[in-house]
């Protein structure tokens, strides 16, 4: 079942449970739900740690617990390095941003959900980096998808959050759907959905036919998923969420997630052309989009997410390079993004939270009013602009050096200029990020007076701020974890060495280059600035928010056009899509001639089927009038009730009249309620498409009968012939099929009528104490009434008979197992015996005499039927095999005792609980509609008596 | 005896149909009673047809039996069918006593329960 190192799937599975603490401990105040939050993180990445030195020795760590193998589906889950640097990312990143969030929430946001969604979140973003089953891989894909809508829409109250929730989910939700097709293809051409067999068989991927279209797949989601342009639209959007959530979703994990796609595919895709034209020329694209963006939007976090989006291109283009020197790049820039970024996030919050905007134009000067955060904004900022001894410089400089040695269609310094223009214009946005916050003068407009914030608040970004300087200065120091995790994007193994000074090589150059040109742009901003207002520019939301529309409209107009809300149109085309599917698989051949010999038909048949053909016409000519119809159904069940009789059926015979009876009686006390006319309501034209339909209908199923009756076809009953009297202890072997054999089925069924029965009760009950009820009282029933309505000659009759019915029914249940008869019959010949006394004697004098509830010998039925099955647990049988034995008692003749008696009894007493409930739940309906009650038990209706009265007078 | 039992299905079956797609609620119960008829007569015969064959176990020697199997399909089948009918019944007169009509069909105005038009919540 399971094998391997059971921590993995407790660190995957921590978040999940720990999302139920945060709900709870609210009440025990903030910090507590904080602190109630944090554990589990705290918990899983304290695992991660124990299972890191083996990890970064290069070991696989993995655990596999089999759930579906069928389907191929696994809980496997497995950690490499790749895995675990994410992991790491995840949870530590996890820990600050429960920190910040604490200081950033205000009294009035309600923070348990918030820490409930950022669990969920975290627990689905482990769930991708560890997962080693792509199937499982796509549940916690769309989970993240779920969680991260959550919590951009975490305050309802904003419509941009609410909008930008709902634009996050379309556009990954969409790309999700996309990579769920291409996993699919992916697993068909392995032959495996496990993780670890797709990343070996590479080269068989690469070959196939269906590459293109699984490559194309995936990438729509890792796309979508890191806002690759031309889907990169979403994630400015998505920043109306609280800071902590941009700082976590938007930095570290939401949106690396689709890069961390492509890193772990890496093996099983990469290298291709068409990787490298797709992949690269994306990422290049949206380097350089976003970075030239980043420089115009005034909202800080804006310029934060266009920042991201260029950043996440850049990630993107070098897994697209294909080369193992660009996958180390990557995964370097990976970790050095993660510091500068959610540092600066959580820097834009502070700002925020303390001047009560992030409009840049409103701000600058802060310097000297927030020193720490001014030092924490800068350090982070230096890092993004790629300025030396801080760790960005050094991923960049491999970044750019990649990008020279690049040659795109034949072109070999175009990839260089573009990347270079890319971190130009990243220079100058992080430089604004700078001085246009921080720097300049003091200013005396701002919306509120603006400090440091409390320690705890600044706690996080200072931290993060010491790996930034730390790896900036000496990087030697992220050689291992990127050499372990760049290990598992290739697969092979890699020994790169990161240094702060390569000598003069052109990416030392191009770095110069876009220093000194951001910081001209950054003096050029004023005049670049009006002239990108005046500039016509597409805006992404209107474009989205008008193909949204388009879709609704379509989906609208389908919808129209298909659901009409016309039952009897559905029924049509349902009957004949049926019978058209029928028509093809007749046509496709394969039917065995004839084999079995015809029965000879008895002159007494033909009667019964001339009566049966008669009945069925006239019901179908004279369905308006519908009493006539019901007589006409019931001699259509007593047809086919003989019918069993004369084809060996005794028991069917037997439930089939019983059924018939109480089936009509229901109809009867339904039709007192109901129009007793149908009116004319469907044309000609209608009624001969429906007749052509019912005889083409009727006409197949008659031929597929009469095909089926000719053959002989291999039947299991003769076990059950051989094996009913030595097994079950029974003769009659249809009674021991359902009480032992398929005594599972049975126990259902007696469920499933009890079901009914309560479900009527139910319905009839909130009916009677609605609007329904009041109508009824004051409708106009049916004053076509017998003066005689109790007659003595029926009363009198019924009483009498009550016992010897009851008698009858006793006997028909004792001798079930042996002769015709069992639970079932026996539960309708009872209810039809005291459904008579309702009929003769009233509603009110019955209801008097009825002594248990009919839910109540619902209820004990199914738990004799329960209890009996569960007996043989104890004998340390199966549920529901049964015992019997034969007793001998002097006077009377030798008997059997058999526990399928008991089983039989729990059927006989649903059964009979399930009828009376049904019958019972519809006559109350005729109390409620102001029907009178008879007081004593044969007495005239009042109604008529009162009448003569008022004549009287 | 083949040929009588399976047109009595066919011919059941094409009655149920008829009625099923009439638009008012009573015929429609009546149709899907038909219907159940019809295929359980199927299901039942499906077995073999056999007369004279009950599947009692005979105590004195020897005998040929009907396929039971089928048998105690249907007659669980019978049972259930009558639950579902009397809860169709109950629902048809449910909604005939809310609305004063027992037509099957909704009517274009009464088709509701379409989403609401995303952006429209928010326009406001």
């Amino acid at each position: 079942m399971s094998d391997g190192n059971v921590f993995l799937i407790i660190i995957a599975l921590l978040p999940f449970a720990g999302a139920l603490m945060p709900g709870l401990m609210i009440r025990a105040g903030r910090t507590a739900c904080a602190s109630f939050t944090a554990i589990p993180t705290a918990l899983a990445l304290t695992m991660l740690i124990v299972l890191a030195p083996d990890v970064m020795r290069g070991e696989v760590i993995q655990y596999e617990l089999q759930w579906l193998p069928q389907l191929g589906l696994s809980a496997s889950f497995f950690l490499d390095g790749l895995g675990l640097l994410f992991a790491g990312m995840i949870l530590g990143v996890g820990l600050l941003i429960t920190l910040y969030a604490r200081f950033y929430l205000s009294g009035e946001d309600p923070m348990g959900q918030f820490y409930t969604y950022l669990l969920l979140f975290q627990g689905a973003m482990l769930g991708i980096v560890l997962s080693d089953n792509i199937l499982l891989l796509l549940i916690f894909w769309e989970l993240t998808s779920l969680s991260s809508f959550l919590l951009i829409g975490y305050w309802k109250h904003l419509p941009e959050g609410r909008q930008g929730a709902r634009m996050a989910l379309a556009v990954t939700g969409a790309g999700g759907l996309a990579m769920i097709g291409g996993m699919l293809i992916l697993g068909n051409i392995v032959g495996s959905y496990n993780l670890t067999d797709i990343l070996a068989a590479g080269d068989q991927i690469k070959a196939h036919d269906w590459y293109m279209p699984a490559l194309i797949l995936i990438l729509l989601g890792a796309f979508t998923k890191s806002a690759q342009f031309p889907f990169h639209f979403w994630l400015p959007h998505a920043m109306a969420a609280p800071t902590p959530v941009s700082a976590y979703l938007h930095s570290a994990t939401m949106v690396k997630a689709g890069v961390f796609l492509m890193a772990r595919m890496w093996p099983a895709l990469a290298g291709t052309e068409a990787w490298f034209y797709i992949v690269a020329s994306v990422g290049l694209i949206t380097m350089v989009v976003g970075a030239v963006i980043a420089l115009f939007k005034d909202d800080l976090k804006a310029l934060l997410a266009f920042s991201t989006v260029s950043h996440l291109g850049l990630l993107t283009m070098l897994l697209g390079f294909g080369t193992d020197k660009a996958a180390i790049a990557a995964v370097f820039h990976i970790i050095n993004h993660l510091t500068f970024k959610a540092a600066l996030f959580m820097t834009a919050g502070i700002v925020d939270h303390e001047t009560h905007t992030r409009d840049i134009k409103r701000l600058g000067g802060l310097s000297a009013l927030m020193p720490i955060t001014a030092v924490i904004g800068t350090i982070a900022a230096l890092s993004m602009a790629g300025i030396p001894l801080f760790n960005g410089f050094i991923s960049k400089e491999k970044m750019l050096e990649e990008a020279a040695h690049t040659v795109w269609w034949d072109n070999p310094w175009i990839i260089g200029a573009l990347a270079t223009l890319g971190a130009l214009f990243s220079v100058a946005y992080s430089l604004r990020f700078i001085f246009h916050v921080f720097g300049g003068p003091v200013r005396d407009d701002y919306p509120a007076k603006p400090h440091d914030p409390p320690f705890g608040m600044w706690a996080a970004p200072a931290l993060l701020c010491i790996p930034v300087v730390l790896i900036g200065v000496m990087p030697h120091l992220a050689e291992p974890l990127v050499n372990v995790a760049a290990g598992a994007v290739t697969g092979v193994e890699q020994n790169a060495k990161l240094k702060l000074w390569h000598g003069l090589t052109p990416a030392l150059y191009m770095s110069i280059i876009a220093v000194i040109g951001g910081a001209i742009l950054l003096w050029l901003h004023k005049p670049l600035d009006r002239a990108w207002i005046a500039a016509p520019r597409p805006e992404a939301k209107t474009i989205f928010d008008a193909l949204i529309a388009a879709v609704v409209s379509l989906t609208r107009r389908m919808t129209d056009l298909l659901f009409t809300g016309e039952i009897s149109r559905y029924l049509a085309i349902f009957v004949a899509a049926s019978v058209a599917l029928g028509a093809v698989a007749w046509s496709g051949g394969g039917l065995a001639a004839p084999d079995r010999a015809p029965l000879p038909v008895d002159p007494v048949v033909w009667v019964g089927w001339v009566l049966l053909v008669a009945a069925t016409g006239a019901v179908v000519l004279m369905h308006r009038h519908r009493f006539r119809a019901l007589v006409l159904i019931g001699i259509i069940g007593l047809m086919i009730s003989s019918g069993f009789v004369f084809l060996s059926a005794p028991d069917l015979a037997l439930t089939q009249i019983s059924v018939e009876t109480v089936t009509i009686l229901l109809l009867l006390i339904a039709l007192h309620f109901l129009p007793k006319e149908t009116p004319i309501e469907s044309g000609v034209g209608r009624r001969l498409r429906d007749g052509v339909i019912a005889l083409v209908a009727g006409g197949g199923v008659a031929a597929v009968a009469y095909a089926f009756l000719q053959r002989n076809v291999e039947t299991i009953s003769d076990y059950h012939l051989a094996n009913s009297y030595e097994g079950g202890g029974g003769t009659n072997v249809v009674n021991v099929i359902l009480v032992d054999f398929r005594g599972y089925d049975t126990y259902g069924e007696i469920i499933v009528l009890g079901i009914a029965g309560l479900i009527i009760f139910a319905v009839m009950e909130a009916l009677l104490n609605g609007p329904a009820g009041r109508r009824l009282r004051n409708m106009e029933l049916s004053q076509d009434r017998s003066r005689d309505r109790h007659p003595l000659m029926m009363v009198v009759a019924t009483r009498v008979m009550m016992p010897i019915a009851l008698m009858v029914g006793i006997y028909i249940f004792l001798r079930g197992h042996n002769q015709p008869g069992g639970g079932f019959v026996s539960g309708l010949v009872v209810s039809i015996a005291l459904l008579m006394q309702y009929m003769a004697s009233g509603f009110a004098w019955t209801q008097n005499r009825q002594r248990i509830e009919y839910h109540t010998l619902i209820g004990w039925g199914v738990i004799i039927a329960g209890l009996t099955g569960a007996g043989a647990w104890l004998a340390g049988k199966p549920f529901l095999t049964s015992a019997f034995g034969y007793v001998h008692w002097p006077p009377i003749e030798e008997f059997e005792l058999a526990t399928a008696m008991l089983f039989d009894l729990g059927v006989f007493l649903a059964v009979l609980g399930a009828v009376m409930l049904m019958l019972y739940s519809l006559s109350r309906l005729a109390r409620h509609a102001g029907e009178t009650v008879n007081v004593e038990p044969m007495d005239y209706d009042p109604v008529e008596r009162q009448d003569k009265r008022e004549g009287e007078a | 005896m083949e040929m009588i039992v399976a047109s009595a299905v066919g011919v059941l079956t094409a009655g149920g149909v008829y009625l099923v797609l009439r638009l008012r609620a009573f015929p429609v119960i009546l149709g899907l009673a038909m219907l159940s008829y019809a295929v359980n007569v199927f299901l039942f015969a499906a077995g073999k047809l056999t007369t004279n064959m009950p599947p009692i176990l005979s105590k004195y020697g020897e005998a040929t039996y009907t396929d039971p199997l089928p048998q105690a399909l249907v007659l669980t089948a019978i049972v259930i069918s009558f639950g579902m009918t009397a809860v169709l019944v109950m629902v048809a007169l449910a909604s005939f006593l809310e609305s004063d009509s027992d037509r099957i069909n909704l009517g274009r105005s009464e088709n509701a329960g379409l989403p609401v038009e995303p952006g429209q919540e928010d326009a406001q």
